[in-house]
């Protein structure tokens, strides 16, 4: 266990370098959550009866959907993963005293928590005081916070065990660029980071519900803003749980499968 | 005359070297057709949602979506060398640049093509087609005119984006992610009139970056929303904003030759 | 002819700081550190001549052969090679030199090595009559004949610095700098890439100019020698002259240069 954690250290104090693309990255995710906000009040201006959620959890979704992009954008790659595996350098990986899947999976959310922890509270700290109901609303009641906390870390974790289901898959097809792309945009799609899952249409949204994607970002930005409660509430922290583990136990089970090949044909 | 026999040449070589790569070439046109499928997805069940937005029916949401998507992308296959400079200024191929009889800008423009993006901009054709087919517009040849001067006037604006960030990066390296709210921000956010964003993005728009002049005025005229011919001669306008672009670039060149970093 | 007459070159370099306020502040405002990459550098080389051009890493041997190509400008002094100034008349003056980087590669990865050659004929508007003649004295010089139709990325080191000298030199230049032509490159290749400049300074009386940290080369190639360290010119003779610098008769080449490192602190 403990060199795993210092494995995290590394990646985690090395993420926090890039100071200048932190502050850069800042800016950028400011504008977009301004342009997003403005957009949804310009659909809420013309049916205010249409609109699936408050405007104040629309706005709360937006921003911390903004403030912690590092953590649930499956878009986030690391193009060095995927280049070890493709030349052949996963080896070297192979003669130390850890697993691979285990020493990946640390590195991931150790990036992810580099980049968002730089990042997110000065969005969150402007946004919070922004007038409402454009701002970020905070919760009245402590249970939602923590409860959020929970969600949000369940949600991380399921969003880094689906990129290693991805950078294992890269062990088994050659071009994994294309279909990267591919998966990348379907689960932005139906993870909710285009439009909030609320926004789908009936039908659409029940299946898109159901779907493991769903179990990311949707569950703790709606839970923090109050748009999702009761019942719901706890269907939709059991899904998470159900398709973390399901998405461990297939990402270590083609890591398993890769290594045992690539040592049968040795490399 | 020479020089567009030599960008036919760079284009086939780019062509060449793709076919090398079959499989990856053609997943890669499909995922860049996929994500920008993502938010056609979007403003399609924004659209049965709310039915329309600011005034503009979704037909006319589609006509504005494909047009700036179109701009966009013929833009970024023409000028994505631009884009990734700071890989050719990193990896000495600038340095090879400048060692050949030629406009050193024109051989940044043919040192990529990025002929991948063809994926996305099939989709935005298809938009456009049924935009243009499914709105109440009546098709003057003024009209289809105008359309075509819009993304001409994008093609320039995109371009000129595209050409100050390159020249940043004579200057400096560092924190040039915040260009992107200009690029993909806008192919993001210009799916829709950029009107509907409200009075200070639309000034930010028309003074700062010339978005608007491409996209929502000519678009008002195009929807008989209003009248005003003049907003017919603001996609040409867009041109303009190249001019301080080239005068930049020069200047970043001459800060180049005499740092060489 | 190259002529360059007190040329001086300074660069400022980045101050780097640890912590995020300095890194907030260097947004604004940066500290800089003034490196004299060139100071007072003089000398002719003659039509002809090939020259090899020595000194330890960060002398400012690339600086030098970045100003005498045009690509970058020097604070102050002169330089005019076959009557030009390099960096004014850039366009003018690239078509007159051949440069060979031996760490980059200028052919396309993908397509076979005629491809980009082609691609050259073009960018360089050679005419095809003159294109043909020289294509194909530099395949049989070069022995490309057997690789000329493969993709860059399938050729051996060796084959494809062959290569790289070829495109380097299909508009005919008449200088060539070679920024250090056989780094990496086993014995054979060495042997033939020394054999072929020879030939081609030989032939066309090609002004060579050569830098490079294997001395070997030096010996098969430069009649004549400049020494260069810490941006100053220290040296410039024949190679004898350098040899009999050596107070015992040194062994190797390497040994000498290594000697006159030590004595010039470099």
């Amino acid at each position: 266990m403990k060199k795993y954690w210092s494995f995290f250290r590394i990646r985690f104090i090395r993420g926090l370098q890039y100071r200048t693309a932190a502050l850069s990255g800042m800016v950028t995710q400011f504008v977009w959550g301004a342009m997003e906000i403005l957009l949804f009040k310009a659909f809420y201006e013309a049916s205010p009866e249409s609109f699936p959620m408050t405007f104040e959890a629309l706005s709360t979704y937006v921003w911390l959907q903004q403030a912690f992009l590092a953590l649930y954008m499956v878009w986030f790659w690391e193009s060095e993963l995927f280049n070890s595996i493709t030349t052949g350098d996963v080896a070297y990986e192979l003669c130390r005293p850890v697993r691979l899947y285990h020493m990946w999976f640390v590195r991931g959310l150790a990036v992810r928590l580099s980049k968002a922890v730089l990042r997110c509270m000065p969005i969150l700290i402007v946004s919070s005081f922004l007038p409402a109901p454009y701002g970020l609303t905070l919760p009245g009641d402590m249970t939602t916070w923590g409860i959020t906390l929970l969600s949000m870390t369940l949600g991380l974790l399921l969003i880094v065990a689906f990129n290693m289901i991805v950078y294992m898959s890269a062990f088994y097809t050659v071009s994994s660029q294309g279909m990267k792309l591919v998966i990348t945009s379907l689960a932005e799609f139906l993870g909710g980071a285009v439009i909030p899952i609320p926004f789908l249409p009936g039908q659409v949204r029940i299946i898109v519900e159901l779907l493991p994607f769903a179990s990311a970002q949707n569950v703790p930005f709606r839970i923090f803003g109050g748009d999702l409660a009761g019942p719901d509430l706890y269907s939709s922290l059991i899904k998470q749980v159900f398709w973390l583990l399901a998405f461990v136990l297939i990402g270590s089970f083609m890591e398993k499968r890769a290594l045992k090949r690539i040592v049968i044909q040795g490399g | 005359m020479n020089l567009i026999r030599l960008y036919v040449n760079f284009f086939l070589m780019h062509l060449k070297s793709m076919m090398q790569h079959k499989v990856s070439f053609f997943m890669t046109l499909t995922g860049q057709f996929l994500i920008s499928f993502n938010i056609f997805l979007g403003v399609y069940f924004m659209m049965t949602r709310f039915h329309q937005v600011k005034g503009f029916s979704y037909s006319e949401v589609l006509l504005c979506f494909s047009i700036t998507l179109m701009a966009f992308t013929l833009a970024e296959t023409i000028f994505r060398s631009l884009d990734t400079f700071e890989t050719i200024i990193g990896n000495g191929e600038f340095d090879r640049i400048l060692l050949r009889p030629i406009n050193s800008l024109f051989l940044v423009l043919c040192s990529k093509i990025e002929l991948t993006r063809f994926g996305r901009l099939l989709q935005a054709v298809v938009m456009l087609v049924y935009g243009v087919s499914s709105s109440s517009i009546v098709w003057t040849p003024l009209r289809c005119l105008l359309v075509v001067l819009m993304i001409l006037g994008g093609i320039c604006v995109f371009a000129a984006i595209y050409l100050i960030f390159a020249c940043l990066c004579f200057f400096t390296l560092e924190g040039l992610e915040f260009m992107n709210v200009f690029t993909d921000g806008a192919r993001e956010y210009g799916k829709y009139p950029i009107g509907i964003y409200g009075k200070n993005v639309l000034f930010i728009c028309t003074y700062l970056v010339p978005f608007a002049l491409f996209q929502y005025y000519p678009l008002l005229y195009l929807t008989g929303k209003s009248d005003n011919s003049w907003y017919l001669l603001l996609p040409l306008c867009c041109a303009l904003f190249l001019i301080p672009a080239f005068l930049l670039w020069n200047l970043g060149l001459r800060h180049y030759q005499s740092t060489g970093s | 002819m190259i002529q360059v007459e007190h040329m001086n070159k300074t660069f400022k370099v980045a101050r780097r700081s640890a912590g995020f306020s300095n890194a907030v502040k260097a947004l604004f405002h940066k500290e800089t550190d003034t490196v004299h990459a060139l100071s007072d550098i003089s000398f002719h080389i003659g039509d002809g001549e090939m020259v090899g051009y020595i000194g330890p890493n960060g002398a400012g041997k690339s600086s030098t052969i970045k100003i005498l190509s045009g690509i970058l400008t020097p604070d102050s002094g002169t330089c005019q090679i076959n009557g030009r100034i390099p960096w004014k008349d850039r366009k003018e003056h690239v078509k007159d030199i051949g440069v060979v980087f031996g760490q980059r590669t200028q052919l396309w990865w993908d397509v076979p090595v005629i491809d980009s050659f082609e691609l050259l004929r073009d960018i360089y508007d050679i005419p095809r009559h003159q294109y043909l003649i020289t294509l194909e004295e530099l395949t049989q010089l070069l022995a490309l004949e057997e690789i000329i139709k493969t993709p860059a990325r399938q050729l051996s080191l060796g084959q494809r610095m062959r290569c790289e000298i070829a495109a380097s030199l299909l508009h005919t230049p008449k200088i060539l700098f070679l920024d250090e032509p056989t780094i990496g490159l086993d014995a054979v290749s060495k042997l033939a890439v020394r054999d072929f400049i020879r030939k081609l300074n030989r032939i066309h009386k090609t002004t060579v100019l050569l830098t490079t940290h294997d001395m070997q080369d030096i010996d098969a190639l430069a009649d004549r020698v400049l020494l260069i360290g810490k941006g100053r010119l220290l040296l410039d003779g024949t190679l004898s002259d350098l040899k009999s610098r050596c107070e015992p008769p040194c062994a190797t080449l390497d040994e000498i240069v290594a000697s006159l490192y030590r004595e010039f602190h470099i």
